[in-house]
């Protein structure tokens, strides 16, 4: 039981009259992963996690989540096990922080004195007794992901859960997303691209217009696409080797230098052995190159056909 | 059964926060009590006036209060917990739709029920200690009237119940509502006197009183009158007194009235998209 996936998808469809918001999505989510998905506005993330929340049921394919299917009346109780922050949720203006968390624990059956300690947990402690109608969009946020914490769930869903949350505080949630990790929570962040989020993911999954552009570990994402390796080199090391020479440019402050992943390794090594080199940078692509990557790679491919 | 609790006492405390439950208890007090003091200034008196005559005074406004606050306290029920997204999250917890809609209707029919009985009660209460009235002959028209007037807003409550499932933004639902208000309270009454007038009153006499009881709130006047059967009535209520319906039949015709926008409403929020 305990190898079975969290969550599965499989060739699912989902469409709204005449638009596809998703199609021939697979997904295998084991227990502990943390996933990132990332997408822009329209390419279906949202519509994913509705599907996988069983808010709406899909077209065609199959969805699993604990080996159940979510849109079943008897998986009601499942969604006790189950953490959502939505985007943009503006919950009750007129009560206070704690009211509103009491609340939705005695809907999910979670008991009441869970809360003041849950709200300590995401350092509302102090706004707790006031009314949410005065709160920050962080604050709403932070509220948001208590709320979301409810009861230990065993898989987290979180749509654009950092957003309105100042470093520090983003710091600090990441913190949290690796703490639950640990315990055993299975979770999905949403987003769109989040700069700093790749050390806590362990697997990206890149959708656009409703279908799956790429998926898999930061690393396989960046083999996949085969995105260069930038080294920036100053001081007064001569001549680079033969080899190197060809694909650096000099500019102002230095050299720049590209290679592709698969010499990467070679390259520091040569590089290293530069008598004179005062320093060197090396950057990876980032997610975010990674992700305009894959969106521009399918746009021309689109407009190839 | 827990959860349609948690969701009608939260219903039940917003309504007490936002002063809702309080300004109906003071609207309806102070209609029942001038009334009951008042009722006979158009004939030159001031002082209470006979314990009948009060009440089918009392009917014919609450006829057009009741419902109007029932449709302002509800219409966005759902539709406003769509706007600000805490209905998408809500149905992501172990709640059922039906238990989400029973809760908040019946969090608001408790407003709805405590403030009638609050502020109607404590005009039966004044005419009790201050009138010629004695408390025997007062209580049992009082009851009825309190308890026809309770139904009356549940049913409108579920009306706009129907209304805030079937409509996709808050303005909307307001408009509708008010134009529902409009037409049970003010358009079908004349529409049937014109029917009446038009045909030179030439209707059926049989059917006719029945065609009433489309109107649940023609009911809720037709069980105030009934129990007071000697009041000279003008209109529509006049003719209706010629077939008389049981008390229990009228009441069952509002608990008709209850149910099917109940389940009109029901089946429209089950069916309606997140």
């Amino acid at each position: 039981m305990s190898n079975s996936p969290i969550v599965e998808l499989q060739q699912v469809e989902k469409k709204y009259q005449d638009v596809t918001a998703v199609q021939q999505l697979n997904l295998h989510l084991n227990q502990g992963e943390v996933l990132g998905l990332f997408g822009h506005n329209g390419a279906g993330k949202t519509t994913t996690i509705k599907l996988i929340l069983g808010l709406i049921g899909a077209s065609s394919g199959q969805v699993r989540v604990f080996g159940e299917d979510p849109t079943h009346r008897e998986a009601r109780h499942l969604r006790t096990k189950l953490g959502f922050l939505q985007e943009n949720v503006s919950f009750y203006d007129q009560l206070t922080g704690l009211e509103i968390l009491q609340y939705f624990a005695r809907l999910k059956g979670v008991p009441r004195k869970t809360c003041p300690e849950l709200l300590q947990q995401v350092g509302l402690s102090d706004a707790a007794k006031r009314r949410v109608k005065t709160y920050s969009k962080g604050m709403r946020q932070r509220l948001g992901l208590a709320q979301a914490l409810l009861g230990e769930p065993k898989l987290l869903l979180l749509d654009e859960p950092t957003v309105g949350l100042d470093p520090i505080a983003t710091q600090d949630f990441y913190g949290r997303i690796d703490m639950l990790k640990q315990h055993g929570c299975t979770v999905i962040l949403c987003s769109h691209v989040l700069p700093g989020v790749e050390k806590y993911i362990d697997r990206a999954l890149i959708m656009g217009h409703g279908k799956l552009l790429a998926e898999g570990s930061i690393n396989d994402l960046r083999h996949q696409a085969n995105l260069p390796v930038t080294f920036h080199l100053q001081g007064n090391y001569g001549a680079l080797p033969e080899s190197l020479a060809a694909k650096a440019h000099k500019h102002s402050n230095g050299t720049q230098l590209e290679v592709s992943l698969s010499e990467k390794m070679p390259t520091l090594q040569q590089l290293a052995r530069l008598p004179g080199l005062e320093n060197m940078d090396m950057h990876l692509p980032s997610l975010e190159n990674l992700y305009t990557h894959f969106i521009d790679t399918h746009k021309g491919l689109e407009a190839a056909l | 059964m827990n959860a349609i609790f948690a969701v009608a006492n939260k219903e039940f405390h917003d309504g007490l926060r936002n002063r809702w439950v309080l300004s109906i208890c003071i609207i309806l007090a102070v209609l029942a009590m001038g009334l009951a003091y008042f009722g006979a200034a158009a004939a030159g008196k001031v002082g209470f006036t006979s314990l009948s005559s009060t009440i089918v005074s009392l009917a014919s406004l609450a006829v057009f209060i009741i419902p109007l606050i029932a449709l302002m306290l509800a219409y966005d029920g759902i539709v406003g917990e769509d706007e600000s997204g805490t209905l998408l999250l809500l149905m992501t917890y172990p709640l059922s739709r039906w238990q989400l809609l029973l809760g908040k209707m019946a969090g608001q029919g408790a407003i709805m029920a405590f403030s009638t009985v609050i502020g109607f009660g404590s005009s039966a209460i004044m005419m009790g200690l201050f009138s010629n009235t004695a408390w025997s002959e007062l209580i049992v028209p009082y009851l009825i009237f309190i308890l026809s007037a309770v139904l009356l807003g549940w049913i409108f409550i579920a009306i706009a119940y129907v209304i805030s499932t079937s409509v996709s933004e808050k303005s909307k639902a307001a408009g509708i509502a008010l134009i529902v208000w409009f037409l049970f309270v003010l358009v079908f009454d004349l529409g049937l006197l014109g029917l009446l007038v038009g045909t030179q009153g030439n209707v059926d006499e049989t059917l006719f009183p029945f065609l009433l009881l489309l109107n649940p709130t023609d009911i809720f006047r037709l069980v105030n009158i009934t129990y007071f059967a000697e009041q000279n009535l003008t209109g529509l209520m006049a003719i209706a007194q010629q077939t008389q319906f049981s008390l229990f039949s009228l009441f069952a015709g509002l608990l008709v009235w209850l149910l099917l926008p109940v389940t009109l409403a029901l089946t429209l929020f089950n069916r309606r998209g997140l």
